[in-house]
Protein backbone atom coordinates (compact mmCIF):
# COMPACT_ATOMS: atom_id res chain seq x y z
CA UNK A 1 0.00 0.00 0.00
CA UNK A 2 2.01 3.28 -1.32
CA UNK A 3 3.09 5.64 1.09
CA UNK A 4 2.03 3.92 4.44
CA UNK A 5 5.13 4.58 6.42
CA UNK A 6 6.65 1.47 8.12
CA UNK A 7 6.90 2.71 11.83
CA UNK A 8 4.61 4.27 13.70
CA UNK A 9 6.66 7.78 12.93
CA UNK A 10 3.36 10.29 12.61
CA UNK A 11 2.91 12.24 9.58
CA UNK A 12 4.34 15.79 11.14
CA UNK A 13 6.74 13.70 12.93
CA UNK A 14 8.49 12.70 9.20
CA UNK A 15 7.53 16.61 7.96
CA UNK A 16 9.91 17.84 10.37
CA UNK A 17 12.77 15.70 9.67
CA UNK A 18 16.10 16.99 8.06
CA UNK A 19 15.86 14.59 4.92
CA UNK A 20 13.91 16.40 2.20
CA UNK A 21 12.82 13.43 0.51
CA UNK A 22 11.40 12.15 3.98
CA UNK A 23 9.28 15.40 4.35
CA UNK A 24 8.18 15.28 0.55
CA UNK A 25 6.26 11.95 1.90
CA UNK A 26 5.03 13.11 4.42
CA UNK A 27 3.53 15.74 2.42
CA UNK A 28 2.37 13.54 -0.21
CA UNK A 29 0.74 11.16 2.61
CA UNK A 30 -0.98 13.70 4.42
CA UNK A 31 -2.52 15.59 1.09
CA UNK A 32 -3.10 12.15 -0.28
CA UNK A 33 -5.47 11.96 3.33
CA UNK A 34 -6.95 15.06 3.32
CA UNK A 35 -7.21 16.07 -0.69
CA UNK A 36 -11.09 14.71 -0.58
CA UNK A 37 -12.40 15.88 3.18
CA UNK A 38 -11.18 18.97 2.42
CA UNK A 39 -12.48 19.79 -1.29
CA UNK A 40 -15.69 18.08 0.09
CA UNK A 41 -15.79 20.52 3.32
CA UNK A 42 -15.05 23.81 1.61
CA UNK A 43 -18.01 23.01 -1.17
CA UNK A 44 -20.34 22.01 2.33
CA UNK A 45 -19.46 24.43 4.48
CA UNK A 46 -18.18 27.51 2.66
CA UNK A 47 -20.35 27.03 -0.07
CA UNK A 48 -17.41 26.78 -3.01
CA UNK A 49 -18.18 25.46 -6.26
CA UNK A 50 -16.89 22.20 -7.08
CA UNK A 51 -13.78 23.99 -9.34
CA UNK A 52 -13.50 26.91 -6.53
CA UNK A 53 -12.78 24.25 -4.13
CA UNK A 54 -10.34 22.71 -6.37
CA UNK A 55 -8.63 25.84 -6.61
CA UNK A 56 -8.81 26.59 -3.04
CA UNK A 57 -7.62 23.14 -1.72
CA UNK A 58 -4.95 23.00 -4.18
CA UNK A 59 -3.57 26.31 -3.29
CA UNK A 60 -3.65 25.36 0.47
CA UNK A 61 -1.74 23.02 0.36
CA UNK A 62 0.74 24.66 -2.25
CA UNK A 63 1.01 27.29 0.62
CA UNK A 64 1.18 24.64 3.66
CA UNK A 65 4.54 23.19 1.64
CA UNK A 66 6.17 26.55 0.92
CA UNK A 67 5.75 28.28 3.80
CA UNK A 68 5.94 24.41 6.00
CA UNK A 69 3.20 25.82 8.60
CA UNK A 70 2.32 22.34 8.90
CA UNK A 71 5.16 21.16 10.58
CA UNK A 72 4.63 23.80 13.48
CA UNK A 73 1.26 21.75 14.56
CA UNK A 74 1.40 21.96 18.62
CA UNK A 75 -0.38 18.82 19.52
CA UNK A 76 -1.06 20.20 22.44
CA UNK A 77 -3.40 22.26 21.57
CA UNK A 78 -5.56 20.60 19.18
CA UNK A 79 -5.99 17.35 17.34
CA UNK A 80 -4.19 17.42 14.15
CA UNK A 81 -7.37 16.84 11.99
CA UNK A 82 -9.25 20.45 13.93
CA UNK A 83 -5.83 22.18 13.47
CA UNK A 84 -6.10 21.72 9.76
CA UNK A 85 -9.49 22.61 9.82
CA UNK A 86 -9.09 25.56 11.35
CA UNK A 87 -6.12 26.10 9.16
CA UNK A 88 -8.38 26.00 5.59
CA UNK A 89 -10.94 28.42 7.15
CA UNK A 90 -8.59 30.82 7.91
CA UNK A 91 -7.06 30.52 4.66
CA UNK A 92 -10.90 30.64 2.85
CA UNK A 93 -11.27 34.01 4.96
CA UNK A 94 -7.62 35.17 4.18
CA UNK A 95 -8.52 35.07 0.24
CA UNK A 96 -12.11 36.45 0.41
CA UNK A 97 -10.70 39.45 2.13
CA UNK A 98 -7.96 39.94 -0.27
CA UNK A 99 -10.39 39.53 -2.77
CA UNK A 100 -12.76 42.18 -1.11
CA UNK A 101 -9.55 44.64 -0.67
CA UNK A 102 -8.32 44.54 -4.60
CA UNK A 103 -11.95 45.42 -5.22
CA UNK A 104 -12.04 48.43 -3.55
CA UNK A 105 -8.24 48.89 -4.95
CA UNK A 106 -6.29 48.05 -1.92
CA UNK A 107 -3.58 46.00 -1.50
CA UNK A 108 -3.53 42.56 -0.25
CA UNK A 109 -2.66 41.73 3.08
CA UNK A 110 -2.77 38.43 4.84
CA UNK A 111 -2.54 37.23 8.54
CA UNK A 112 -0.47 33.89 9.09
CA UNK A 113 -2.47 30.67 9.17
CA UNK A 114 -1.42 29.40 12.74
CA UNK A 115 -1.57 32.56 14.28
CA UNK A 116 -5.32 33.41 14.62
CA UNK A 117 -5.95 33.60 18.15
CA UNK A 118 -9.80 34.81 18.58
CA UNK A 119 -11.04 33.73 15.13
CA UNK A 120 -9.23 30.83 15.37
CA UNK A 121 -11.12 29.40 18.58
CA UNK A 122 -14.15 30.55 17.51
CA UNK A 123 -14.28 28.53 14.60
CA UNK A 124 -12.88 25.77 16.74
CA UNK A 125 -16.02 25.51 18.90
CA UNK A 126 -17.89 25.35 15.71
CA UNK A 127 -19.58 22.29 16.34
CA UNK A 128 -21.70 21.86 12.74
CA UNK A 129 -17.75 22.62 10.88
CA UNK A 130 -16.17 20.02 13.27
CA UNK A 131 -18.77 17.49 12.99
CA UNK A 132 -18.97 18.21 9.33
CA UNK A 133 -15.38 18.05 8.98
CA UNK A 134 -14.98 14.75 10.67
CA UNK A 135 -17.97 12.67 8.62
CA UNK A 136 -15.74 13.62 5.54
CA UNK A 137 -12.49 12.61 6.64
CA UNK A 138 -13.66 8.95 7.77
CA UNK A 139 -15.49 9.23 4.74
CA UNK A 140 -12.26 9.46 2.82
CA UNK A 141 -10.57 7.37 4.89
CA UNK A 142 -12.86 4.09 4.66
CA UNK A 143 -12.97 5.39 0.75
CA UNK A 144 -9.03 4.68 0.52
CA UNK A 145 -9.04 1.49 2.80
CA UNK A 146 -11.97 0.25 0.36
CA UNK A 147 -9.54 1.90 -2.61
CA UNK A 148 -6.78 -0.67 -1.29
CA UNK A 149 -9.02 -3.68 0.08
CA UNK A 150 -10.11 -4.05 -3.44
CA UNK A 151 -6.53 -3.67 -5.26
CA UNK A 152 -5.05 -6.55 -2.66
CA UNK A 153 -8.11 -8.82 -3.14
CA UNK A 154 -7.34 -8.52 -6.78
CA UNK A 155 -3.85 -9.48 -6.38
CA UNK A 156 -4.93 -12.67 -4.04
CA UNK A 157 -7.23 -13.54 -6.07
CA UNK A 158 -10.08 -12.62 -3.50
CA UNK A 159 -12.75 -11.06 -5.63
CA UNK A 160 -15.26 -12.98 -3.98
CA UNK A 161 -14.69 -11.68 -0.81
CA UNK A 162 -14.92 -8.24 -1.87
CA UNK A 163 -17.57 -8.61 -3.93
CA UNK A 164 -19.77 -10.25 -0.70
CA UNK A 165 -18.40 -7.46 1.36
CA UNK A 166 -19.79 -4.86 -1.25
CA UNK A 167 -23.19 -6.73 -1.12
CA UNK A 168 -23.48 -7.26 2.37
CA UNK A 169 -21.86 -3.77 3.99
CA UNK A 170 -21.51 -1.25 1.71
CA UNK A 171 -24.35 -1.28 -0.60
CA UNK A 172 -26.79 -4.22 0.56
CA UNK A 173 -30.06 -4.40 -0.66
CA UNK A 174 -33.29 -4.62 1.53
CA UNK A 175 -33.21 -8.68 1.52
CA UNK A 176 -29.72 -9.37 1.82
CA UNK A 177 -28.88 -12.07 3.97
CA UNK A 178 -26.15 -14.84 4.08
CA UNK A 179 -28.31 -17.50 3.26
CA UNK A 180 -29.05 -15.26 0.05
CA UNK A 181 -25.94 -14.31 -0.74
CA UNK A 182 -24.41 -18.64 -0.35
CA UNK A 183 -27.15 -19.02 -2.62
CA UNK A 184 -26.49 -16.90 -5.34
CA UNK A 185 -23.03 -17.22 -5.33
CA UNK A 186 -23.08 -21.41 -4.76
CA UNK A 187 -21.31 -21.06 -0.62
CA UNK A 188 -22.62 -22.67 2.01
CA UNK A 189 -23.25 -20.14 4.65
CA UNK A 190 -20.35 -20.71 6.96
CA UNK A 191 -18.39 -19.80 3.96
CA UNK A 192 -20.16 -16.29 3.28
CA UNK A 193 -19.70 -15.55 7.48
CA UNK A 194 -16.16 -16.98 6.93
CA UNK A 195 -15.46 -14.65 3.86
CA UNK A 196 -17.09 -12.08 5.48
CA UNK A 197 -15.34 -12.02 8.42
CA UNK A 198 -11.55 -11.96 7.03
CA UNK A 199 -13.23 -9.07 4.63
CA UNK A 200 -14.08 -7.30 7.69
CA UNK A 201 -11.26 -7.73 9.99
CA UNK A 202 -8.79 -7.01 6.74
CA UNK A 203 -10.83 -3.72 6.14
CA UNK A 204 -10.39 -2.61 9.48
CA UNK A 205 -6.33 -3.00 9.14
CA UNK A 206 -6.73 -0.80 5.94
CA UNK A 207 -8.60 1.53 7.55
CA UNK A 208 -6.03 1.40 11.05
CA UNK A 209 -3.36 1.68 8.41
CA UNK A 210 -4.74 4.64 6.41
CA UNK A 211 -5.43 6.61 9.90
CA UNK A 212 -1.88 5.81 11.42
CA UNK A 213 -0.48 7.78 8.34
CA UNK A 214 -2.81 11.05 8.80
CA UNK A 215 -2.92 11.23 12.74
CA UNK A 216 -0.10 13.82 14.31
CA UNK A 217 0.80 11.61 16.74
CA UNK A 218 0.96 8.21 18.30
CA UNK A 219 -1.24 9.52 21.55
CA UNK A 220 -3.78 11.23 18.49
CA UNK A 221 -3.81 7.71 16.64
CA UNK A 222 -4.89 5.98 19.61
CA UNK A 223 -7.59 8.13 20.32
CA UNK A 224 -8.86 8.02 16.80
CA UNK A 225 -8.53 4.49 16.52
CA UNK A 226 -10.31 3.53 19.77
CA UNK A 227 -13.28 6.28 18.74
CA UNK A 228 -13.53 4.90 14.81
CA UNK A 229 -12.89 1.83 15.15
CA UNK A 230 -12.71 0.56 19.27
CA UNK A 231 -9.87 -0.81 19.22
CA UNK A 232 -6.49 0.11 21.14
CA UNK A 233 -3.76 -0.27 18.20
CA UNK A 234 -0.73 -0.70 20.55
CA UNK B 1 -15.43 5.03 -7.53
CA UNK B 2 -18.38 7.34 -6.60
CA UNK B 3 -18.59 8.55 -3.08
CA UNK B 4 -19.73 6.55 -0.32
CA UNK B 5 -23.05 7.41 1.10
CA UNK B 6 -23.33 8.58 4.71
CA UNK B 7 -25.59 5.02 5.25
CA UNK B 8 -23.09 3.26 3.28
CA UNK B 9 -20.25 5.15 6.10
CA UNK B 10 -22.15 4.32 8.76
CA UNK B 11 -22.21 0.29 7.87
CA UNK B 12 -18.61 0.13 7.01
CA UNK B 13 -18.05 1.99 10.27
CA UNK B 14 -19.90 -0.51 12.27
CA UNK B 15 -18.14 -3.41 10.18
CA UNK B 16 -14.81 -2.27 10.91
CA UNK B 17 -16.29 -1.77 14.97
CA UNK B 18 -16.52 -5.70 15.09
CA UNK B 19 -14.07 -7.13 17.76
CA UNK B 20 -11.30 -9.47 15.62
CA UNK B 21 -12.23 -13.06 17.75
CA UNK B 22 -9.12 -15.34 17.86
CA UNK B 23 -10.60 -18.25 15.59
CA UNK B 24 -13.17 -18.13 12.98
CA UNK B 25 -15.75 -20.09 15.48
CA UNK B 26 -17.59 -17.04 15.90
CA UNK B 27 -18.62 -14.93 13.60
CA UNK B 28 -20.39 -11.20 14.81
CA UNK B 29 -23.46 -10.70 12.61
CA UNK B 30 -24.49 -7.52 14.46
CA UNK B 31 -24.57 -5.29 17.26
CA UNK B 32 -27.08 -5.66 20.19
CA UNK B 33 -26.18 -2.81 22.18
CA UNK B 34 -23.70 -0.49 23.48
CA UNK B 35 -22.76 0.70 27.06
CA UNK B 36 -19.89 3.06 28.20
CA UNK B 37 -18.09 -0.40 29.84
CA UNK B 38 -19.04 -2.92 26.86
CA UNK B 39 -20.57 -3.88 23.79
CA UNK B 40 -23.02 -6.85 23.22
CA UNK B 41 -22.82 -8.32 19.53
CA UNK B 42 -24.88 -10.73 18.07
CA UNK B 43 -22.79 -13.78 16.38
CA UNK B 44 -23.50 -17.25 15.01
CA UNK B 45 -21.53 -20.16 16.45
CA UNK B 46 -19.90 -22.03 13.30
CA UNK B 47 -19.32 -25.09 15.31
CA UNK B 48 -22.44 -26.18 17.15
CA UNK B 49 -24.33 -24.19 14.58
CA UNK B 50 -26.49 -22.02 17.29
CA UNK B 51 -27.10 -18.00 17.64
CA UNK B 52 -25.09 -16.45 20.99
CA UNK B 53 -23.96 -12.93 22.22
CA UNK B 54 -20.95 -12.45 22.79
CA UNK B 55 -19.78 -9.34 25.20
CA UNK B 56 -16.75 -7.45 24.82
CA UNK B 57 -15.05 -4.94 26.89
CA UNK B 58 -14.64 -1.45 24.64
CA UNK B 59 -11.59 -0.46 23.28
CA UNK B 60 -12.05 3.62 25.23
CA UNK B 61 -12.91 1.76 28.41
CA UNK B 62 -11.09 1.87 31.60
CA UNK B 63 -8.79 -0.88 32.41
CA UNK B 64 -10.65 -2.01 35.60
CA UNK B 65 -13.09 -2.51 33.02
CA UNK B 66 -11.38 -6.13 31.44
CA UNK B 67 -11.31 -6.93 35.11
CA UNK B 68 -14.73 -6.61 35.51
CA UNK B 69 -15.96 -8.51 32.52
CA UNK B 70 -13.75 -11.33 33.40
CA UNK B 71 -14.74 -11.23 36.80
CA UNK B 72 -18.75 -11.19 35.48
CA UNK B 73 -18.05 -14.24 33.16
CA UNK B 74 -16.77 -16.42 35.95
CA UNK B 75 -19.89 -15.02 38.50
CA UNK B 76 -22.56 -16.30 35.56
CA UNK B 77 -20.45 -19.65 35.15
CA UNK B 78 -21.12 -20.08 39.02
CA UNK B 79 -24.97 -19.14 38.68
CA UNK B 80 -26.72 -22.18 36.67
CA UNK B 81 -29.89 -21.57 36.60
CA UNK B 82 -32.76 -20.65 33.88
CA UNK B 83 -33.78 -17.59 34.83
CA UNK B 84 -29.58 -16.44 34.44
CA UNK B 85 -27.99 -16.43 31.10
CA UNK B 86 -25.91 -19.29 30.60
CA UNK B 87 -21.84 -18.81 29.60
CA UNK B 88 -20.69 -20.75 27.01
CA UNK B 89 -17.05 -19.28 26.45
CA UNK B 90 -14.72 -17.00 27.37
CA UNK B 91 -11.46 -15.69 25.70
CA UNK B 92 -9.41 -13.09 24.75
CA UNK B 93 -9.59 -10.92 21.37
CA UNK B 94 -6.75 -10.80 19.21
CA UNK B 95 -6.14 -7.54 21.01
CA UNK B 96 -6.04 -8.71 24.24
CA UNK B 97 -9.70 -7.33 25.31
CA UNK B 98 -11.86 -9.90 26.98
CA UNK B 99 -14.23 -11.33 26.00
CA UNK B 100 -17.43 -14.19 26.97
CA UNK B 101 -20.32 -15.80 24.72
CA UNK B 102 -23.38 -16.26 26.42
CA UNK B 103 -26.71 -17.59 25.12
CA UNK B 104 -28.42 -15.31 22.73
CA UNK B 105 -32.22 -14.41 24.34
CA UNK B 106 -34.33 -13.19 21.93
CA UNK B 107 -37.15 -11.06 23.32
CA UNK B 108 -37.75 -7.71 25.06
CA UNK B 109 -37.14 -6.09 28.52
CA UNK B 110 -39.02 -5.61 30.99
CA UNK B 111 -39.46 -1.95 30.13
CA UNK B 112 -40.49 -3.07 26.76
CA UNK B 113 -42.60 -5.76 28.07
CA UNK B 114 -44.65 -3.32 30.65
CA UNK B 115 -45.86 -1.45 27.75
CA UNK B 116 -47.68 -3.83 25.78
CA UNK B 117 -48.48 -6.32 28.91
CA UNK B 118 -51.46 -4.93 31.31
CA UNK B 119 -52.62 -8.11 32.51
CA UNK B 120 -51.66 -7.99 36.22
CA UNK B 121 -51.55 -11.60 36.64
CA UNK B 122 -48.94 -12.13 33.88
CA UNK B 123 -46.84 -9.12 35.34
CA UNK B 124 -46.86 -10.97 39.02
CA UNK B 125 -45.26 -14.43 37.38
CA UNK B 126 -42.40 -12.48 35.44
CA UNK B 127 -41.32 -10.53 39.13
CA UNK B 128 -41.62 -14.11 40.67
CA UNK B 129 -39.28 -15.62 37.85
CA UNK B 130 -36.94 -12.54 38.47
CA UNK B 131 -37.14 -13.44 42.30
CA UNK B 132 -36.57 -17.21 42.01
CA UNK B 133 -33.11 -15.83 39.90
CA UNK B 134 -31.93 -13.01 41.87
CA UNK B 135 -32.93 -15.29 44.87
CA UNK B 136 -30.60 -18.15 43.67
CA UNK B 137 -27.84 -15.73 43.44
CA UNK B 138 -28.16 -14.76 46.42
CA UNK B 139 -27.98 -18.32 47.85
CA UNK B 140 -24.91 -18.33 45.92
CA UNK B 141 -23.55 -15.54 47.68
CA UNK B 142 -23.69 -13.26 44.51
CA UNK B 143 -25.60 -9.45 44.78
CA UNK B 144 -26.63 -7.85 41.45
CA UNK B 145 -26.92 -4.42 42.58
CA UNK B 146 -27.96 -3.23 39.17
CA UNK B 147 -31.80 -4.96 39.23
CA UNK B 148 -34.08 -2.73 37.27
CA UNK B 149 -36.59 -3.08 34.21
CA UNK B 150 -33.65 -2.90 31.19
CA UNK B 151 -32.15 -5.67 32.74
CA UNK B 152 -34.82 -8.38 32.87
CA UNK B 153 -35.71 -10.35 29.87
CA UNK B 154 -38.44 -12.00 28.39
CA UNK B 155 -38.10 -14.24 26.01
CA UNK B 156 -40.32 -15.16 22.83
CA UNK B 157 -41.93 -17.94 25.09
CA UNK B 158 -42.02 -16.19 28.09
CA UNK B 159 -38.88 -17.30 29.80
CA UNK B 160 -37.71 -14.17 32.34
CA UNK B 161 -33.93 -14.07 32.51
CA UNK B 162 -32.03 -11.93 34.82
CA UNK B 163 -29.33 -9.88 32.86
CA UNK B 164 -26.12 -7.91 32.77
CA UNK B 165 -24.33 -9.20 35.62
CA UNK B 166 -21.50 -6.48 35.20
CA UNK B 167 -21.44 -4.82 38.93
CA UNK B 168 -22.56 -8.17 40.88
CA UNK B 169 -20.72 -8.49 44.09
CA UNK B 170 -19.58 -11.42 45.44
CA UNK B 171 -19.92 -11.71 49.09
CA UNK B 172 -17.00 -14.03 48.60
CA UNK B 173 -13.89 -11.45 48.05
CA UNK B 174 -11.84 -14.37 46.30
CA UNK B 175 -14.05 -14.56 43.06
CA UNK B 176 -14.51 -10.77 42.51
CA UNK B 177 -14.26 -6.85 43.89
CA UNK B 178 -16.44 -4.76 45.51
CA UNK B 179 -17.23 -2.05 43.20
CA UNK B 180 -20.18 0.58 43.48
CA UNK B 181 -21.79 1.71 40.67
CA UNK B 182 -21.30 5.16 39.90
CA UNK B 183 -23.80 6.75 37.65
CA UNK B 184 -22.91 10.83 35.83
CA UNK B 185 -26.30 11.56 35.88
CA UNK B 186 -30.25 9.98 36.03
CA UNK B 187 -29.65 10.34 32.43
CA UNK B 188 -26.88 8.71 31.73
CA UNK B 189 -27.20 4.46 32.43
CA UNK B 190 -23.70 3.87 32.17
CA UNK B 191 -21.89 2.22 34.91
CA UNK B 192 -18.68 2.94 36.23
CA UNK B 193 -16.94 1.74 39.57
CA UNK B 194 -15.27 2.67 42.29
CA UNK B 195 -14.25 1.19 45.12
CA UNK B 196 -13.48 4.35 47.24
CA UNK B 197 -16.13 4.39 50.22
CA UNK B 198 -18.96 6.85 50.10
CA UNK B 199 -18.72 8.46 46.35
CA UNK B 200 -21.82 7.13 44.81
CA UNK B 201 -24.18 8.44 42.84
CA UNK B 202 -27.25 6.73 42.64
CA UNK B 203 -29.37 6.44 39.76
CA UNK B 204 -32.80 7.76 40.90
CA UNK B 205 -35.52 4.70 41.86
CA UNK B 206 -33.51 1.04 41.37
CA UNK B 207 -31.06 2.34 44.25
CA UNK B 208 -31.00 1.19 47.86
CA UNK B 209 -30.39 4.39 49.86
CA UNK B 210 -27.72 2.32 51.40
CA UNK B 211 -25.70 1.46 48.19
CA UNK B 212 -26.18 5.11 46.90
CA UNK B 213 -24.27 6.20 49.67
CA UNK B 214 -21.44 3.92 48.74
CA UNK B 215 -21.71 1.28 51.65
CA UNK B 216 -19.47 -1.10 49.66
CA UNK B 217 -18.33 -3.41 52.72
CA UNK B 218 -21.97 -3.80 54.07
CA UNK B 219 -24.21 -4.43 51.27
CA UNK B 220 -26.33 -7.53 51.71
CA UNK B 221 -29.35 -8.67 49.86
CA UNK B 222 -31.75 -6.78 51.14
CA UNK B 223 -30.02 -3.81 48.86
CA UNK B 224 -31.52 -6.32 46.09
CA UNK B 225 -34.99 -6.54 47.66
CA UNK B 226 -34.71 -2.54 47.19
CA UNK B 227 -34.26 -2.71 43.89
CA UNK B 228 -36.91 -5.23 42.98
CA UNK B 229 -39.29 -3.43 45.13
CA UNK B 230 -38.34 -0.62 43.05
CA UNK B 231 -39.19 -2.64 39.84
CA UNK B 232 -42.35 -3.96 41.49
CA UNK B 233 -43.84 -0.80 41.67
CA UNK B 234 -43.74 -0.08 38.03
CA UNK B 235 -45.64 -3.07 37.31
CA UNK B 236 -48.22 -2.78 39.47
CA UNK B 237 -51.46 -1.38 37.75
CA UNK B 238 -54.71 -0.10 39.52
CA UNK B 239 -55.32 0.52 42.80
CA UNK B 240 -54.14 -2.63 44.26
CA UNK B 241 -53.19 -1.36 47.80
CA UNK B 242 -51.83 -4.98 49.21
CA UNK B 243 -49.21 -4.60 46.30
CA UNK B 244 -48.30 -1.08 46.89
CA UNK B 245 -47.87 -1.72 50.48
CA UNK B 246 -44.98 -4.82 49.59
CA UNK B 247 -43.88 -2.28 47.47
CA UNK B 248 -42.98 0.30 50.62
CA UNK B 249 -41.82 -2.41 52.96
CA UNK B 250 -39.53 -3.97 50.29
CA UNK B 251 -38.44 -0.09 49.41
CA UNK B 252 -38.04 1.18 53.11
CA UNK B 253 -35.21 3.52 53.89
CA UNK B 254 -34.12 1.41 56.35
CA UNK B 255 -32.88 -1.87 55.59
CA UNK B 256 -34.12 -3.71 58.67
CA UNK B 257 -37.61 -2.64 57.81
CA UNK B 258 -37.35 -4.87 54.88
CA UNK B 259 -38.02 -8.41 53.74
CA UNK B 260 -35.00 -9.81 54.75
CA UNK B 261 -34.59 -11.65 51.92
CA UNK B 262 -35.38 -11.64 47.92
CA UNK B 263 -37.39 -15.36 49.09
CA UNK B 264 -39.38 -13.67 51.42
CA UNK B 265 -40.28 -11.05 48.79
CA UNK B 266 -40.71 -13.38 46.58
CA UNK B 267 -43.26 -15.51 49.01
CA UNK B 268 -45.31 -12.59 49.11
CA UNK B 269 -46.10 -12.22 45.23
CA UNK B 270 -46.91 -15.59 45.41
CA UNK B 271 -49.22 -15.31 48.52
CA UNK B 272 -51.00 -11.91 46.59
CA UNK B 273 -51.46 -14.39 43.72
CA UNK B 274 -53.67 -17.39 45.56
CA UNK B 275 -55.37 -14.78 47.00
CA UNK B 276 -54.18 -15.22 50.06
CA UNK B 277 -53.14 -12.24 52.90
CA UNK B 278 -50.09 -10.72 52.81
CA UNK B 279 -47.97 -9.64 55.76
CA UNK B 280 -47.28 -6.43 54.88
CA UNK B 281 -50.69 -4.99 54.55
CA UNK B 282 -53.17 -4.76 57.00
CA UNK B 283 -56.29 -5.55 55.72
CA UNK B 284 -59.91 -3.34 56.45
CA UNK B 285 -62.99 -5.49 56.68
CA UNK B 286 -64.22 -4.36 53.14
CA UNK B 287 -60.73 -5.48 51.42
CA UNK B 288 -60.92 -8.75 53.28
CA UNK B 289 -64.38 -9.54 51.99
CA UNK B 290 -63.03 -8.51 48.60
CA UNK B 291 -60.22 -10.66 48.33
CA UNK B 292 -62.36 -13.51 49.65
CA UNK B 293 -64.70 -12.63 47.18
CA UNK B 294 -62.03 -12.67 44.25
CA UNK B 295 -61.00 -15.98 45.97
CA UNK B 296 -64.08 -18.23 46.02
CA UNK B 297 -66.10 -15.95 43.35
CA UNK B 298 -67.27 -19.37 41.42
CA UNK B 299 -68.48 -21.15 44.37
CA UNK B 300 -69.83 -17.92 45.95
CA UNK B 301 -71.84 -17.61 42.15
CA UNK B 302 -73.04 -21.10 42.75
CA UNK B 303 -74.29 -21.04 46.02
CA UNK B 304 -76.17 -18.15 44.95
CA UNK B 305 -77.66 -18.89 42.05
CA UNK B 306 -78.49 -22.00 43.76
CA UNK B 307 -80.32 -20.01 46.69
CA UNK B 308 -81.62 -17.81 43.66
CA UNK B 309 -83.56 -21.23 41.81
CA UNK B 310 -84.60 -22.52 45.18
CA UNK B 311 -86.08 -18.82 45.70
CA UNK B 312 -88.13 -19.21 42.08
CA UNK B 313 -89.27 -22.57 43.06
CA UNK B 314 -90.85 -21.62 46.13
CA UNK B 315 -91.74 -18.35 44.78
CA UNK B 316 -93.36 -20.59 41.59
CA UNK B 317 -94.77 -23.22 43.79
CA UNK B 318 -96.67 -20.49 46.32
CA UNK B 319 -98.86 -19.69 43.15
Amino acid sequence: MPGFPATRHSVIERMRTADEGARGQAFGDLVHGYWKPLHRYLCLHWHLSEDEAEEATQAFFTDAFQREWLARYDPEKARFRTFLRVCADRFVLNRRQAAARIKRGGGVETVSLEAQGELAAELASQPDAESLFKREFVRALFERALHDLRTECEHADKGLHFVLFERYDIEPADDVSYAALAREFGLTQAQVTNNLAQIRRRFRECAIDALRSLCASDDEFRREAAELFGVDPT
Amino acid sequence: MSPLTDAAVERLRIAAHRPQMPSDRYAITGEIGRGGMATVYAARDTTLGRDVAIKVVNAVASPASEERLAAESRVLARLEHPGIVPVHDAGRLLDGRPFYVMKRVHGRTLTDYLREESDLGERLRVFERACEATAFAHANRILHRDLKPDNIMIGAFGEVMVMDWGVAKSLDSSVMGSGVILRNSKNDSRPHYKTDHGTVLGTPGFMAPEQAEGDVDDLDARADVYSLGAILATMVVGDVRALRSVCARAMATNRDERYPSVAALREEIARFRAGRAVAAHQETALEKAGRIARVYRMPILLVLTYMTMRALVAIIAGW
